[in-house]
C-alpha cells in the first residue's frame, strides 16, 4: 500500500467525516458564537484537506492556498468577535 | 522511510481532527467547545502539514509549511480568546455543572472594562 492509496482511502475519508460532523454543530448551534466557532473549525479542517490533497497530487503550490485560508479563518473569527461585542454595546 | 513518517504523521493529525469534530458536537457549552477545538484542531493541522513538508523533502516547502504552523499556533489562541470574550459579554450561559465563574460581577457591563480586585 503506497502513501497515495493510504491518504486517498483512509485519511481523506476521515477528514470528510469530520467536516460532516462539524457541519452538524454549524447547523444546530444555539447561538451565533457556536456557529462562528464551528466555521473556524471547518476552515481549519479545510487547511488539512488541502495539505493532504497537495501530497496526493504532488503539487506543493497548493500549500500557498492553505496559508491564505489560515489568514482568512483568523480574520473571520476576529471580525465576528469584534462585531458581536459591538452589537451588544449598541443595544 | 519518508513514507512511513508521512503515514504516521497524517494518521495522528486526522485522528486529532476527528476528535475535535466529535468534541464540538458532544461538549455541553460554548466555552468547553472552544477549549476542545482550539487545542485538538491546531495539533492535528500541525501534524498533517508537517507530514506534507516532510513528504516533498524540499527546504523551501518545509519553510513554508513551518510558517503556516507558526501562524496557526499564534492565531488560534488569539481568535479563541476573542470569540470567548465576545460571547461572555453577549451573555452566553455556562454549563449548569460548571463550578466556578471567576469573572462574575468583576467587569463593567457598559464599558467592558475589567475591575481589578484591590
Amino acid at each position: 500500500m503506497s502513501v497515495y492509496d493510504y491518504l486517498y482511502y483512509i485519511i481523506l475519508p476521515i477528514l470528510a467525516v469530520s467536516i460532516l460532523i462539524i457541519f452538524i454543530r454549524f447547523l444546530i448551534g444555539p447561538k451565533l458564537s457556536d456557529r462562528v466557532v464551528a466555521l473556524d473549525l471547518l476552515l481549519t479542517t479545510g487547511i488539512g484537506i488541502i495539505a493532504v490533497y497537495s501530497i496526493i497530487t504532488n503539487q506543493p503550490a497548493f500549500l500557498d492556498i492553505a496559508m491564505i485560508l489560515a489568514l482568512i479563518a483568523f480574520l473571520g473569527t476576529v471580525a465576528f468577535a469584534y462585531y458581536l461585542e459591538k452589537r451588544e454595546k449598541n443595544d | 522511510m519518508t513514507e512511513i513518517i508521512v503515514i504516521i504523521l497524517s494518521s495522528l493529525g486526522a485522528l486529532f481532527i476527528l476528535l475535535a469534530a466529535v468534541g464540538i458536537v458532544k461538549m455541553p457549552d460554548l466555552y468547553l467547545r472552544i477549549s476542545v477545538t482550539t487545542k485538538a484542531a491546531t495539533l492535528g493541522i500541525g501534524l498533517i502539514l508537517l507530514g506534507a513538508g516532510i513528504y516533498f523533502s524540499d527546504t523551501a516547502i518545509l519553510a513554508r509549511v513551518i510558517a503556516i504552523i507558526v501562524f496557526m499556533l499564534l492565531t488560534a489562541p488569539v481568535g479563541a480568546h476573542m470569540i470567548g470574550r465576545a460571547s461572555y459579554f453577549t451573555g452566553v450561559k455556562m454549563w449548569k455543572n460548571s463550578k466556578i465563574d471567576e469573572l462574575e460581577g468583576k467587569y463593567d457591563t457598559k464599558s467592558h472594562k475589567l475591575k481589578s480586585e484591590d
